[in-house]
């Protein structure tokens, strides 16, 4: 499982919490997250999110 | 070879830098920025607080590691005093430096209404990572804040510095919160679960006067009332910073005027982020950026490549009631409808043919931001 960060404003993702709030389960891998789905902190795309280790 | 010069260290600047080198390892590029050049996220400023977040935590990443990551020459407290145009230079306090592109992403400078009284000056802005320190220090021994402005920056410090604690005061000379980007059903949304959390609102007047008093500063407002609070927070809008172009001989307007290749009237220099203006439109906001960074990138590297906005909602960080909002210009022809209200509002403005071209939502409706965006017609 991996961690996400949107560069723009930090905003973190976690394979393993998923974002329920988002309708995004836990496990949800970020490889199946649409690709029109965008930072719920600030609205970029997905594309604007790197890879970090945590 | 002469460098790409960018100058700033923003978000502008900082994602062009990283969207060039997606394209492009080799053409030397130095940053020019008259602040440290650190990496922070400047949406993050009005909701820090909340987060338990001090200033330089709000670093995502220094200066040197984005120069040696991205591959770029950095100049950090370096002020730029002149473009010479002719010459391919720019003066600045690190000396001459030649350029042969030059990208201008120096940002805006915050609004500040003329006030009489004694603690005019006493007034903060929150503009950067270094406003912010200072006003969270100043936040140190306060109690109550009065916010001059009700949009979209002082709604989210509102939010933030009530949930903190504070007891907070929002000032503002319209109708109702946000009225710039929300229709007033959906702005009026906003008061009460702003209140709930401490948030007292004053509409349709202004701050005239700000004096020292033995209970804080004392506000004189328009309406005749008074506000006695520990802090003044103004809110109430960008300028962006055109001087330096100006005094060069670029083409400005309200912003540094460019062209769908952000390119200004001189061929080698380029504007982006909250100092341009394209096509008559300033473009605040993040995601405007993010799209005309990536399209300068292409561009700057002999690329075909013009910006095209898709739509582009604006999100509002107000946990108290979310709100995300798809703006119409002004003058926009058609109406907002009323789809949905209950814990919140959504609506639409439709165009005489039905369709629609804008979307708020506010509560619980604000997480159908994405799929209210696709349903949008373009207004091109």
């Amino acid at each position: 499982m991996k961690v996400w960060q949107c560069v723009v404003c930090g905003f973190i993702y976690n394979e393993v919490d998923g974002l329920p709030s988002e309708g995004i389960a836990p496990g949800t891998a970020w490889a199946d997250i649409p690709d029109n789905w965008a930072c719920p902190d600030c609205g970029v795309a997905k594309a604007d999110f790197e890879m970090v280790e945590i | 070879m002469k460098p790409i010069i960018v100058l700033g260290s923003g978000l502008a600047a900082y994602t062009l830098v990283r969207e060039l080198r997606k394209l492009n390892r080799d053409t030397p590029v130095t940053l020019v920025t008259r602040d440290s050049g650190d990496y922070y996220s400047k949406p993050a400023l009005s909701n820090a607080f909340a987060q338990g977040k001090e200033p330089a935590g709000l670093v995502l990443t220094s200066a040197q590691t984005m120069a040696e990551q991205q591959g770029f020459t950095l100049l950090a407290n370096t002020e730029v005093h002149a473009i010479h145009r002719g010459a391919r230079q720019l003066e600045t306090t690190a000396g001459m430096l030649g350029y042969d592109k030059l990208v201008l992403a120096i940002g805006a400078d915050p609004i500040r209404i003329p006030l009489q009284g004694d603690a005019a000056d006493a007034v903060l802005s929150v503009n950067d990572l270094s406003d912010y320190a200072i006003f969270r220090k100043a936040l140190g021994d306060a109690k109550s804040v009065a916010i001059m402005g009700g949009g979209l920056i002082g709604c989210e410090f509102a939010n933030d510095l009530a949930l903190a604690g504070f007891k907070v005061a929002v000032i503002d000379p319209g109708p109702y919160p946000l009225a710039g980007l929300l229709p007033e059903q959906a702005g009026r949304q906003l008061l009460e679960p702003l209140s709930n959390i401490g948030v007292t609102w004053h509409f349709k007047t202004a701050v005239q006067r700000v004096d020292t008093s033995d209970r804080g500063y004392k506000l004189s407002l328009t309406d005749q009332s008074t506000e006695y609070v520990d802090i003044v927070l103004s809110a109430v809008g960008l300028r962006p910073r055109i001087q330096l172009a100006k005094d060069a001989g670029l083409a400005v307007n309200r912003g540094i005027s460019v062209n769908e290749q952000l390119q200004s009237n001189d061929a080698a220099i380029f504007a982006l982020g909250d100092c341009a203006e394209i096509g008559e439109r300033t473009l605040p906001y993040v995601l405007p950026i993010m799209h005309a960074a990536r399209a300068l990138a292409k561009v700057l590297n002999g690329e075909e490549a013009r910006v095209v906005f898709p739509h582009m909602p604006v999100v509002v960080k107000t946990p108290a009631h979310p709100i995300a909002v798809l703006p119409v210009a002004r003058d926009a022809a058609g109406s907002w409808q009323v789809l949905a209200e209950g814990q919140g509002i959504r609506m639409g403005f439709f165009n005489a043919q039905n369709e629609m071209n804008g979307f708020a939502l506010t509560g619980e409706y604000a997480k159908e931001r994405s799929e209210m965006t696709s349903r949008c017609v373009s207004k091109h």
